[in-house]
């Protein structure tokens, strides 16, 4: 059952104000989620003003800046700074993104950043992906074959049935999908969310595996597959532009075409 | 520390509603409100059908601001989940799954909704 407030130990007090030292002409006010576990306190919005003359462009930018100049506390997972890893998934003035991939620029009034919605915190901007991540090796996301490869080359895939896995095998697993997801935030205990049913799709459709029958099987539930309500969420934030909503369709549409 | 101590994350207070969640949950509640007519729908029924004197205690009932609310709330209701209903529809088919096309659909969805009600409105 939907749970609509935050619980008790979840509510978010007001934080501290760290402004910007010696009167810099650029200041931009990044407003962060802060929760250090061990501490007994509930989370709170820091305030860090930022001179975006002597900072990069990107949130990730901003951050880290943060935490080297004015507070090493602060905590997120960031590496590859250029949108390929997925560490760097936050929420950014209320939408799920990379935070190395959002230009401070682009947002008006004061960036609020928070962790991924409706996740476990484990210290300010990370979130506890345990369970997202247990949902992607549930749909199993690996090759599975019963004929042996050809013993002089590997399982060749033509032109146009690679495309079809394209887009779905693009997938970073930043999270920023399953996060969005109302559903996903209801039922993340039973529905498996938009980026674990991407990557289910990816090896429905992939010519070479042969556990379709299978994996059809496995996401025929009221819940693994069919929380899904075409909220659109998931796809509207993608920050690599993927679809993961007509993915689960064309899965829902492949379950209901086996059943004729 | 123990899983179960970690806070958890701000959801539906810090998102930005895109234009498709905002039809999502408004097509769950017009459901909602359409089962409750339902209801209202039957007794209105067994009314007429009962004689002539509940019946009109109804009708006029309706003819209140109250019950023109309500009636009015039915109509936008049925005309909003039918229209949103023609829409997940082609969904199923795999259609319209682009991001424009959802945001598009959407404000025709809530354009014919409207037109709708109204339409139906002032003919009756």
């Amino acid at each position: 059952m939907a749970e609509f407030r935050l619980p008790p130990n979840s509510r978010i007090r007001k934080g501290r104000h760290f402004p910007v030292k010696n009167g810099a002409g650029n200041v931009r006010r990044f407003v962060v989620y802060r929760y250090s576990p061990g501490s007994g306190d509930n989370p709170c919005m820091d305030t860090y003003e930022v001179d975006m003359d002597n900072c990069g462009p990107m949130v990730l930018d901003a951050l880290i800046k943060i935490k080297n100049e004015v507070d090493p506390t602060l905590t997120f997972r960031r590496s590859c700074r250029e949108g390929i890893c997925g560490s760097c998934a936050m929420n950014i003035d209320g939408r799920n993104t990379l935070a190395c991939t959002v230009p401070a620029d682009g947002i008006s009034g004061d960036v609020k950043v928070y962790p991924l919605p409706h996740m476990g915190v484990v210290k300010d901007l990370v979130p506890d992906l345990t369970n997202f991540y247990a949902q992607y090796a549930s749909v199993k996301p690996w090759l599975q074959s019963r004929t042996p490869p050809p013993p002089d080359q590997e399982r060749l895939q033509s032109k146009e049935d690679q495309e079809l896995i394209d887009e779905p095998a693009a997938c970073i697993l930043c999270a920023c999908c399953s996060t969005a997801c109302p559903s996903y935030w209801w039922n993340s205990d039973r529905y498996l969310g938009p980026a674990a049913l991407l990557a289910a799709y990816r090896w429905l459709v992939d010519s070479r595996d042969e556990a379709t029958g299978e994996r059809l099987d496995d996401l025929d539930d009221p819940f693994r597959l069919y929380r899904c309500h075409t909220i659109m969420n998931c796809t509207n934030t993608c920050p690599k532009n993927l679809n993961p909503a007509k993915a689960i369709a064309e899965t829902k549409k492949m379950l209901a075409e086996r059943r004729h | 520390m123990s899983k179960e101590e970690r806070p958890l994350s701000p959801h539906l207070t810090i998102y930005r509603w895109p234009i498709t969640m905002t039809l999502s949950i408004l097509h769950r509640m017009t459901g909602f409100a359409l089962s409750v007519g339902l209801v209202a729908f039957v007794v209105w029924l067994q009314a007429i059908a009962w004689n002539a004197i509940p019946y009109e205690t109804l009708a006029t009932a309706m003819q209140s601001f109250i019950g023109q609310i309500l009636l009015l709330g039915w109509l936008f209701s049925f005309s909003f989940h039918f229209a949103n209903g023609v829409r997940h529809l082609v969904w199923d088919t795999g259609r319209m799954f682009e991001k424009q096309q959802a945001d598009t659909s959407a404000w025709v969805v809530l354009a014919a909704a409207v037109l709708m009600t109204v339409g139906y409105w002032l003919a009756i």
